[in-house]
């Protein structure tokens, strides 16, 4: 089984099915429809690239959410002012978070440990500030940046595309991008997204990030200039959050500055957190979970709650839905943050320590284990921060 | 890595993920197109027994009482359509084609959401009422910034819009949508209203302050007070704009007292009103003497919410405001009483616009004999009703707006109860507040989508 899972291609396999299924085998659970996973994809995506530079280095970047808006507010511009066509808007997009990741990474990686966390936040709320009201010719501020007829697309002009009576929609090479051949456009990218990710984290360049984390200092002592390494995983990690950032608009052209506000930056640490920070596919998971509570616990309300517990007993119904309520609808938060604690003190490895805890848990039982030393896990419970 | 799986098959696999992907989309492609094709529209309930509403309202955030109140009108006006309850003002609207049975004879259920008043979450939770639940028509609201994008999408997306409490221009204006009807009034028509009771009240020379929060409703209703008090010959000192959802409002506030102005106009609202005008009473300014006159300050868009929640820093400031309990007209008696007694207190003016938006829709299908958008949307343009509280009512064909009275009203100084807030100045009749659909640019867009 652990060899097996050696091979990139076996896991981009498995990976790729399970990802390009998930319309169907979601569907049970109420979570199979466009938006939805579009975000499950998109976030994903978001969280995946800020595993690699927080799962592998150990740096806590406080301010990722600036590059998604970032990413975002590129892509609007680019469908405003050239085409309609996402890939322009998704090249420009991811470059010009990349040139903000640069500029932010480069200043906030003179320092270290929370003293990094702090920089990244500064500068975070920094460009929320701006986004929201100092830069409002650019972003449109609390309104948030829409397309309108009037757009010059300069590239659609050339080829010639016919300017119609409505709203012009996203689309690639004619695909909409809308819907679920939207989901399936962000699918395939996260996949891609994915198998980068797994060759850094399976290359010498993926060791060396983690040798950051285990030792910086004995890192350095043995002659190697860690600073490079640290800025090229922050530039990565804020290029896979203008990729999601520009995702975003792809499939829903509207950017607000409410995107690059410290909430959704801390989102993405949750999502890492609560998956398994450092593992492959721990913050996808992260991503979805937290998504999934966020669409679909949120819009629970009572009368729905008293259909899903019809088969109980009116009196025994009727307490169950009393003791959960306060936990859906509005309270949704409410159960993210138990659910949150209860993964940090008892499965400080997210998820994913639960899921191998589990399966070494199963073999025991069913006597396949060879008495393999106990692999700990990636991440150790305290003291990560240096 | 020791042994490296051959990367052409990686790439073969990618490539086959690729094509799959694409595959799998292009029967949607195909769909799109038949889509518009005869009268075949997003969400038809076909033969179904009941038809799904979605009200999209703010339930966290500065604007959260406002959606909570919006929420239980919604709630009223389902029961009123599928004949429960007393029917409320379905017994004084007319001409109505609604007989009670829900809307042409399938049951009205529906689902809710919170906008969070944040673009991004309204449409989220907008696109699941859709996508997900099936919902033929979207309302709510309680900004104008969710409004607006709200309306986009459903334009988008081939689904009705209609719209709550929306104050902003620019949602009829230039970003009004075929498929978006807001009855709600907007700030051209505060200004137009509130202009003459403040030459009265306050006379030709004043010098104004503006705060204003800082989105679309915000810019557009600094921007069509100023332009009232302007042609009354004051002079605008300032406007600085605020963040919405900002609680503290003394850095913008300490300003104002050497200003030199004698106005404070305040382009707030929910609790941000509310806090604002709270710390602007709390520093003295309505104590204040300038230019030998008493400075005054003026909340153009009023709602009782944020009366109650002002309590009598509230009294005597002057305002607007689409809709009071305590009208007269059987209309706003039948609503009243109905919902007093679901909920035991009066309805605000955001519950009672979500409530007769939801009438009016149901009215319209039926009217139109469809679910079927267009038709429904024509059935809308330029319907002309009463007995929903404003006296006569027109919808108007150009842009959606809904034209009515405006109330001009002040903070009551001798509440007789804890709802008696406002008292009503004037009522403001529709011609003085009408003006031309096409000064604010914009374009429907198709009836097709």
């Amino acid at each position: 089984m652990t060899n097996f899972l050696k091979s990139n291609g076996v896991v981009m396999l498995i990976f790729a099915t399970v990802v390009l299924t998930a319309p169907i085998w979601l569907a049970p659970i109420g979570a199979s429809y466009p938006d939805l996973l579009q975000k499950f994809a998109i976030f994903g995506i978001f969280a995946i690239g800020f595993n690699i530079l927080f799962g592998l280095t150990g740096y806590l970047s406080f301010g990722h959410a600036t590059f998604l808006g970032v990413g975002s507010y590129t892509a609007v511009w680019a469908f405003k002012l050239l085409s309609m066509n996402v890939i322009p808007a998704i090249l420009l997009g991811t470059a010009m978070s990349g040139v903000f990741a640069l500029a932010i990474g480069y200043l906030s990686l003179q320092r270290s440990g929370i003293y990094f966390s702090i920089l990244t936040l500064a500068f975070a709320q920094m460009s929320y500030s701006l986004a929201y009201s100092v830069l409002t010719p650019i972003t449109n501020g609390e309104t948030g940046l829409q397309l309108s007829q009037q757009d010059p697309r300069i590239i659609d002009g050339l080829f010639g595309v016919p300017v119609e009576a409505g709203l012009p929609s996203t689309h690639l090479f004619n695909i909409s991008m809308s819907g679920l051949s939207g989901f399936y456009f962000c699918a395939v990218i996260l996949i891609i997204a994915f198998y980068v990710s797994l060759k850094i984290f399976r290359s010498p360049f993926g060791l060396k990030l983690r040798a950051i984390k285990s030792n910086q200092t004995r890192m350095k002592y043995t002659g190697f200039n860690t600073r490079p390494y640290l800025l090229s995983s922050f530039v990565i990690s804020g290029m896979y959050a203008g990729l999601a950032g520009s995702l975003m608009a792809v499939t829903d052209p509207l950017a607000g500055a409410e995107r690059m506000q410290w909430t959704a930056s801390g989102e993405v640490v949750l999502m890492t957190i609560l998956g398994g920070a450092g593992t492959l596919v721990g913050p996808l998971l992260g991503a979805t979970l937290i998504k999934y509570f966020e669409n679909i616990f949120s819009a629970l309300n009572l009368s729905e709650l008293h259909k899903i517990f019809d088969g109980l007993p009116d009196t025994l119904e009727n307490i169950v839905v009393a003791i959960i309520n306060p936990f859906v609808g509005e309270g949704w938060h409410l159960m993210l943050g138990a659910l949150f604690m209860i993964i940090v003190i008892f499965l400080p490895g997210g998820i994913m320590e639960g899921v191998s805890r589990a399966f070494k848990w199963i073999k025991r039982i069913l006597g396949f284990d060879k008495k393999q030393p106990v692999v700990t896990s990636n991440v150790t419970p305290k003291g990560e921060e240096k | 890595m020791k042994k490296n799986t051959p990367t052409l098959n990686r790439r073969g696999f990618l490539k086959v993920a690729g094509a799959a992907g694409i595959a799998a989309t292009a029967p949607l492609f195909f769909i799109k197109g038949a889509y518009a094709e005869d009268q075949k529209f997003r969400n038809d309930p076909g033969k179904g027994k009941t038809v799904k509403l979605g009200f999209n309202v703010p339930q966290t955030g500065a604007y959260a009482d406002e959606g909570a109140d919006e929420l239980r009108a919604f709630k009223l006006a389902v029961k009123h359509l599928n004949g429960e309850g007393d029917g409320g003002m379905m017994n004084t609207f007319k001409p109505s084609s609604l007989k009670g049975t829900g809307i042409l004879g399938k049951k009205v259920e529906f689902v809710t959401g919170d906008t969070q008043t944040k673009s991004d979450a309204a449409r989220g939770s907008a696109k699941r009422m859709i996508e997900k639940d099936g919902v033929l028509m979207v309302s709510g609201g309680s900004s104008s910034g969710v409004a607006i994008a709200v309306q986009g999408l459903c334009q988008e997306m081939g689904v009705m819009f209609m719209a709550g409490l929306t104050h902003s221009n620019d949602t009829t204006g230039k970003d009004k949508r075929r498929y978006g009807f807001r009855h709600f009034f907007n700030a051209k028509m505060s200004g137009a209203a509130l202009g003459p009771v403040l030459e009265k009240e306050m006379g030709k020379e004043r010098k104004a302050y503006h705060l204003t929060a800082d989105y679309t409703w915000g810019w557009t209703q600094e921007e069509s007070i100023k332009e009232t008090t302007e042609g009354l010959g004051w002079k605008t000192t300032k406007t600085v704009k605020t963040p919405v959802g900002a609680g503290d409002f003394s850095q913008y506030i300490t300003p104002i007292l050497n200003s030199g102005a004698d106005v404070l106009i305040l382009n707030h609202y929910g609790k941000d009103m509310i806090n604002s005008l709270t710390q602007a009473v709390q520093f003295g300014l309505r104590d204040k003497q300038v230019n030998g006159k008493t400075f005054e300050i003026i909340v153009p868009l009023y709602s009782r919410l944020m009366a109650q929640g002002a309590g009598k820093n509230m009294q005597g400031i002057l305002g607007t405001t689409n809709w009071n309990w305590a009208l007269k007209d059987e209309g706003s008696k039948a609503f009243v009483k109905s919902f007093g007694k679901e909920f035991g207190h009066p309805p605000s003016q955001a519950a009672h616009t979500c409530y007769v938006q939801t009438l009016l829709y149901a009215n319209a299908c039926e009217m139109a004999g469809s679910f079927y958008p267009p038709e429904v949307i024509k059935k809308m343009e330029g319907f002309k009703f009463d007995g929903m509280g404003n006296g006569a009512t027109e919808y108007r064909a150009e842009d959606h707006q809904c034209f009515k009275d405006v109330l001009v009203v002040r903070g009551n100084d001798k509440p007789k109860s804890q709802f008696d807030l406002l008292e009503i100045v004037q009522e403001v009749p529709r011609s003085q507040v009408e003006y031309d659909a096409k000064i604010f640019g914009g374009d429907l867009g198709p009836y097709k989508v």
